[in-house]
């Protein structure tokens, strides 16, 4: 089933961790194999934020396989290694648990697709986000798991979209989790409710204009997706525009970027969504009691209709 | 038609052309019995004073509470009921088959008013996906805006949304009348075997598709006809019912109604004319 939810502030900041703890964490009956957060936090824009994983959470109802944790401090060595070689200085290094870091990074680029590329050529390394506002942070269990583990209620930002999610099409793991990253593009995250039926034709055409794909999961195709229009020079709303008929199946999905926040629904208009408007906030979500979790009073909210794509600026 | 107040059990039913002789031949009619009236009423309903008011304050309640404190409520006697803070709950106000004036002071989530026989409900608030889905009868009134599947499978009583409404309004309805004030979304009237649709704003893509039965009525733009869906012509008659169910749902006061499309089932379904039960309790 899965739910989704997201919200911008528009013109002000705000703590949009523990919002969308609040939003997701009402989503929960919807799935709770997993909980993801992409944050668009407040910094000082100098700086690239890496969120990356050596491995994966093999707790309870994960379908990963044990390593010792020995590998993990073998691949950060050499993630460090290639940094370095990479001209990439680590200004601030954070590793909440023994498989997921945080790096700040002083490095200077425009092109992200090498850089990834090497970093993700290590064996068992993943970068979950990339960008100097975005952090995506996901795991297993439910919202307020994963928000505690990682102490996200205080993080203030400007915008975020997260994904409560049941397991169906892939297994339950961190890497088939939501969000994703829009590789190779700094700052880009996707969220997705549906399932896509045309995912391996899609996938194919992506990898061989040199897409990666890091799992299984269909979701992950719209945010391959959507950055190859944007690599072929669309806008993030063209791209999203296109999506409507290049992925077939049932779909409703968010798209954020460093500014902006988009959602987009198939033609069938078969997964929800409640989306609530106002001049200094736009809050949406599978359902409206996440809504609700933000702004308990009245409101007036509606459906967006079929086929219908919205992109809202910071 | 006979006056149905003044004559018996027998000749009400037949004067709604129910039968209770068997036909011969290929047919999956169910007849009805007048002596079988008693068979209709509901175990569990509660006779209700409308003048006899309350509120209950849902914030802290699950849906399972709540709507077991409303049924509470109707069994002493309450016949209104004033609903606080709903708060977007999944499922309030399900399976109601007293009549009762039910008010919600707020929005509903998922299933709001499913399976209801009788109660008038009034929703100051929005709904979420497949409200009053399966109601049998009475009136349910949305003031702003609903979700999908709207009215799903109906088969009777009055549903109307003063705002806007998503897909599959009315999929699969077998009767009553669904009435929207603003804009519907794609597949509206989705299968739909009976009863009426008013839209008064613009629809969505495949309108009406493999409807077998009842009919639209819109008038706004349509994005599209669905498989088996067609215009047919709007007659006198038609429109003087339209003015009337807008009048009584209490919208569209200065809509012109001679303006709007019909469109009906274009191909024709035989043993397709089972009697519903709330025909049948009409006849009692």
């Amino acid at each position: 089933m899965c739910g989704i939810a997201g919200l911008i502030h528009r013109g002000k900041s705000s703590n949009v961790g523990s919002e969308l703890q609040g939003m997701l964490q009402a989503l929960k009956h919807r799935g709770e194999d997993s909980t993801g957060y992409a944050l668009y936090g407040d910094t000082d824009g100098k700086n690239f934020i890496m969120r990356f994983k050596v491995g994966e959470n093999v707790g309870e109802g994960s379908s990963s396989v044990m390593e010792d944790v020995s590998v993990y401090d073998e691949r950060k060595k050499i993630v460090d290694q290639t940094l370095a070689e990479m001209g990439a200085k680590i200004v601030k290094e954070e590793r909440t648990l023994p498989y997921s870091l945080r790096y700040e990074i002083d490095f200077e680029t425009k092109d992200l697709l090498d850089f990834s590329q090497r970093i993700e050529s290590i064996p068992g390394v993943e970068i979950l986000s990339m960008g100097k506002s975005l952090e995506v942070i996901k795991d297993l269990g439910n919202a307020k798991m994963v928000c505690d583990r990682y102490s996200l209620d205080k993080l203030v930002g400007t915008h975020a979209i997260g994904h409560a999610r049941m397991a169906t099409e892939s297994g339950v793991d961190i890497k088939s989790a939501h969000p994703f990253w829009g590789y190779p593009f700094s700052d880009v995250s996707v969220v997705h409710n549906g399932q896509l039926t045309n995912y391996w034709n899609n996938r194919r055409v992506l990898e061989n204009k040199g897409m990666r794909f890091m799992s299984e999961c269909d979701s992950e195709l719209i945010a391959v997706y959507i950055a190859q229009k944007m690599r072929e020079g669309a806008s993030l709303e063209e791209g999203m525009k296109d999506s409507l008929s290049g992925l077939d199946g049932v779909f409703t999905y968010f798209v954020a970027t460093k500014d902006s926040l988009g959602m987009a629904k198939d033609t069938m208009a078969a997964k929800p969504l409640v989306l609530y408007e106002s001049d200094d906030l736009v809050a949406m979500g599978s359902e409206e009691i996440a809504i609700r979790s933000v702004l308990p009073h009245e409101i007036d909210t509606y459906d967006p209709f079929d086929g219908e794509v919205k992109v809202w600026q910071i | 038609m006979a006056n149905i107040k003044t004559i018996d059990k027998k000749s009400k039913a037949q004067s709604m052309g129910m039968h209770t002789e068997v036909l011969t031949g290929r047919t999956q009619q169910k007849f009805f019995n007048p002596d079988e009236a008693e068979n209709f009423y509901y175990f569990g309903t509660y006779d209700v004073d409308f003048n006899k008011r309350t509120d209950l304050d849902v914030m802290n309640m699950s849906a399972p509470e709540a709507n077991k404190e409303i049924d509470n409520l109707m069994s002493q006697g309450y016949g209104t009921i004033v609903i606080k803070n709903p708060q977007g709950k999944h499922s309030l106000g399900v399976g109601i088959l007293n009549k009762l004036n039910l008010i919600f002071e707020g929005s509903l989530g998922y299933f709001g008013m499913g399976s209801c026989d009788g109660p008038i409900v009034r929703i100051n608030g929005r709904v979420g996906w497949s409200c009053a889905e399966n109601l049998m009868a009475g009136k349910v009134v949305i003031e702003k805006n609903a979700g999908s599947c709207f009215g799903a499978a109906i088969r009777g009583g009055d549903l109307i949304c003063k705002g806007s409404v998503g897909a599959r309004t009315g999929i699969d309805m077998k009767g009553g009348t669904i009435i929207i004030g603003g804009d519907a979304g794609a597949f509206t009237g989705f299968m739909m075997q009976r009863g009426r649709i008013i839209i008064l704003g613009d629809v969505g893509i495949n309108l009406g598709d493999s409807m077998y039965d009842g009919t639209i009525f819109v008038g706004g733009e349509i994005g599209s006809y669905g498989s088996d869906a067609v215009d047919a012509e709007l007659t006198s008659s038609d429109q003087n019912w339209l003015r009337r169910k807008l009048k009584v749902a209490e919208i569209g006061d200065d809509f012109d109604v001679s303006k709007m499309k019909k469109i009906v089932a274009g191909k024709k379904l035989w043993n397709y004319d089972n009697l519903e039960p709330t025909e049948k309790k009409g006849a009692i």
